[in-house]
């Protein structure tokens, strides 16, 4: 693909960071507000996206590598699978931190409040092993079509 | 802490857990993946023979995800089953055992039939997805996560069909095709959940059991999940993707995808027996499921008499022995309603129906195996270019003899004894179904003498000077799979008095079904 | 009436996602039918929770006495999405696949496999 306009490319540089900084929002505060790993997940990969269309599939390979993005998506599914052994004690998929004191261990307060982030348990890392896991994923599948668009091209000669 | 208590979660979790590190494990050494995944999988083969033992002893077990029990109370008092769980009873883990060993054997044949390929850690991470599941339809008691195991195991079989896909076209689009199908059938099933949980707020098989009626919302509920099902199943008129699939996917690849296709039967069982009972129409449905029976048969037989890929063939047959589980099992529920007729033959029709299962796995499994133990040494699946190949490949002319005997229901292998068990109960019932099977019977047998003269019999060709037997691990493979075809054939009352009668009667007495559930509370 | 509008508009969406399975020809308009029928689903599973003058099930900054619609199904829409993305993203680059190896996206043509 070739890389698009100035303006364009401008406004990518712009906003690049802004778009994955809102993503990582999104996965982190997923016990309090809509949202959660995947949806923040997407967020991030859409990012990705943007980079790939604006600056085309070549130039973009050194900030979007695929062996180190799926490393990541590997050591997300195993962090998501790890903390639900965890649970082992009682049974599978135990909420142990939730109400104990310990990290993220707050309890939560019953009727409206404002949201502390300190609560939820074992919810928060699990968004946020889920959330790795997404925007790796995505972003590998993004990165091999924008890829493969090379030789659907060199077949119609455009 | 006892890790026993756990078994049924932990059958599913450690080849889950195993296809997730299967890509780092990948980068470090490209060899171990396959012994890896087979170590993982005897892992799982041995835990469902302990729960088997269990269960066939103590009763069906309940396993709750996130908390003690299964129930919520309200602070109104009111109890109802809120979680999700795992209810496994003898129906459950009778398709679990067939899974693990069928998975199990996959894997080692795959040792070295998929040596020469590339992406091999993809391959392997996709095959225990595709295994978990599979294990996940036949263990889970509530809906939602029935649809959401079926997604999981649909995602998985498109990706291996198409794995060779890389250089060649027909796999990709036998994916196509099978990744169409299984979407539509997965996105109705989700329909029908939703009209459940529209009319009675609950997604948990055991407590809609116990609530359910036979209204007009409940009819388009079942009449949306038999045909659907059935499709997932290979049954006829809706059995097109089952050739393609069958004979594109590696072999490996189609014996595991043969137990997902009975694990989508399993679910169909389960939709008309436990979930419904005698509230629907017995009669109506079940002739409903023999017509799809003998469609299946008839038509899986007659398609197979005139092909030339050898894939292609022994896929139509495996439609056609669909049939008989449909027969059977539609013959049991079309009684279902009358004690006498169902003490008389019913019984013994759903058990010829239930045996089936697990022969068909075996023996076709067998088959599929040996026929691509074929494409590995020759490089072709056309009949037509193979030939006088005994001489070469002795062990796989012997595996091959087994399993085509065993299909066409020849004594004393495992074949004969369930359709025996058919033959005689359909009798009973109406004397017409049980001549048409019969009559499917001898041309299944015609239609593997054709096979056996065309690749098997006749002189040496010159070009297949070179062809020597299959490696070591596929024939361990194939060796597994007959000595339990023998085995069951020489024995079968052992098997049907201690599993196979266990899970007739779990999947027709519905009160034990969801008394395990909401006895507990 | 005005009730039964999302109804009318699920019924709507899986009537046009099958019409576009069975009629049309182009690869990728299977899977565009494919993805109307998935949203006709997800559409029909959220409406099942609505009730009368409810809001959004979210505890932070609520109103108080006020009744909220059930979030159950807003739970099992969310993983429906999710393995419609997955679903999606596997069949296209299938659909790609296909085209590297047929040179064209007409069904009448993709047919290797017969019989």
């Amino acid at each position: 693909m070739k890389q698009m306009s100035k303006i364009v490319r401008t406004i990518t540089n712009l906003i690049y960071g802004f778009i994955i900084i809102f993503g990582f929002y999104v996965i982190v505060h997923g016990h309090l507000t809509p949202g959660g790993g995947f949806q923040g997940g997407a967020v991030v990969a859409s990012a990705f996206a943007l980079l790939l269309i604006s600056y085309g599939g070549v130039n973009s390979e050194k900030l979007l590598k695929k062996d180190f993005l799926s490393i990541l998506e590997s050591c997300g599914l195993t962090m998501f699978i790890g903390i639900t052994f965890l649970g082992l004690g009682i049974t599978f998929f135990y909420n142990f931190l939730a109400n104990s004191g310990d990290w993220f261990g707050n309890t939560t307060v019953i009727g409206i409040n404002p949201g502390d982030m300190n609560t939820g348990g074992v919810i928060p890392l699990m968004n946020i092993a889920v959330g790795l896991e997404v925007l790796s994923a995505l972003g590998v599948i993004v990165i091999f079509m924008a890829s493969a668009a090379e030789f659907t091209k060199n077949k119609e000669n455009l | 802490m006892n890790l026993l208590n756990h078994t049924p979660i932990l059958i599913i979790a450690i080849p889950l857990l195993a296809a997730f590190l299967l890509p780092v494990i990948g980068r470090i050494n490209k060899k171990t993946t396959g012994i890896f995944t087979t170590f993982v999988l005897s892992i799982s083969l041995i835990l469902t023979i302990l729960l088997t033992v269990k269960i066939l002893s103590v009763g069906p077990q309940v396993y709750v995800f996130g908390a003690k029990s299964p129930a919520l109370t309200l602070p109104s008092g009111l109890k109802f089953p809120i979680r999700i769980m795992f209810q496994i009873d003898a129906m459950s883990i009778f398709m679990g055992l067939i899974t693990a060993v069928i998975s199990f054997v996959g894997a080692i044949y795959s040792l070295t039939f998929m040596e020469q390929h590339s992406g091999l850690d993809k391959y392997y991470s996709l095959l225990l997805l595709l295994t978990v599941g599979i294990f996940g339809i036949e263990f889970t008691g509530d809906m939602f996560n029935f649809f959401v195991f079926l997604e999981i195991a649909s995602i998985a079989a498109v990706a291996l069909i198409s794995f060779r896909g890389v250089n060649l076209g027909e796999p990709v689009e036998a994916g196509f095709k099978y990744m169409v199908v299984s979407s539509i059938a997965a996105l109705i099933v989700l329909f029908a959940v939703g009209i459940f949980y529209g009319k009675y707020d609950l997604l948990n098989f055991a407590a809609l059991a116990s609530v359910i009626k036979y209204s007009q919302l409940d009819k388009i509920a079942l009449g949306l999940l038999v045909p659907v099902l059935a499709m997932k199943a290979g049954a006829v008129p809706m059995h097109m993707w089952t050739p393609d699939a069958y004979s594109e996917a590696p072999a490996p690849i189609t014996i595991i995808l043969v137990s997902a296709s009975q694990a989508s039967l399993y679910a169909l069982f389960r939709v008309t027996f436990s979930l419904y009972n005698i509230t629907l129409n017995t009669l109506s449905v079940g002739w409903i499921i023999i017509i799809l029976g003998l469609l299946s048969m008839f038509i899986g037989v007659t398609m197979a008499i005139i092909q030339k890929d050898i894939k292609r063939l022994i896929a139509y047959n495996a439609i056609s022995q669909t049939g008989y589980m449909l027969l059977g099992v539609g013959v049991g529920l079309a009684v279902l309603a009358n004690p006498v007729a169902l003490s008389k033959y019913g019984i013994t029709a759903m058990e010829g129906g239930i045996f089936h299962i697990i022969n068909h796995a075996m023996y076709e499994g067998l088959l599929f195996l040996t026929a691509g133990a074929l494409f590995f040494r020759t490089g072709t699946r056309d009949l037509d270019k193979m030939g006088g190949l005994a001489h070469s490949m002795k062990y796989t002319t012997i595996f091959f003899i087994i399993g085509a005997a065993a299909i066409s229901g020849l004594p004393p292998f495992n074949g004969f004894a369930s359709k025996l068990l058919i033959y005689e109960s359909v009798y009973r019932f109406n004397p017409l179904l049980s001549i048409i099977a019969m009559l499917v019977s001898i041309l299944t047998l015609a239609s593997f003498v054709k096979v056996f003269h065309s690749a098997f019999l006749g002189p040496k060709l010159p070009k297949f000077k070179e062809v020597r037997e299959v490696p070591r691990s596929m024939v361990w493979a194939m060796v597994v799979l007959s000595c339990i075809t023998i085995f069951f054939g020489l024995f079968p009352d052992l098997i049907v008095k201690n599993l196979v009668h266990p899970a007739v009667m779990a999947l027709i007495e519905q009160f034990k079904y969801t008394g395990t559930v909401l006895g507990g509370i | 009436m005005i009730g039964n509008l999302p109804y009318i508009a699920v019924i709507i969406f899986i009537g046009l996602g099958i019409y576009t399975l069975m009629f049309k020809k182009n690869l990728i308009k299977i899977v565009i039918g494919i993805c109307l029928l998935e949203n006709g689903v997800n559409l029909f599973l959220i409406t099942l929770g609505y009730r009368k003058g409810a809001v959004a099930p979210i505890y932070t900054q609520a109103p108080s006495g006020q009744s909220m619609v059930l979030p159950t199904p807003q739970a099992l829409t969310l993983t429906s999405i999710v393995i419609g993305i997955a679903i999606t993203a596997l069949i296209l680059s299938i659909a790609m696949m296909i085209y590297k190896h047929y040179g064209t996206l007409d069904t009448d043509q993709v047919r290797r496999l017969r019989g």
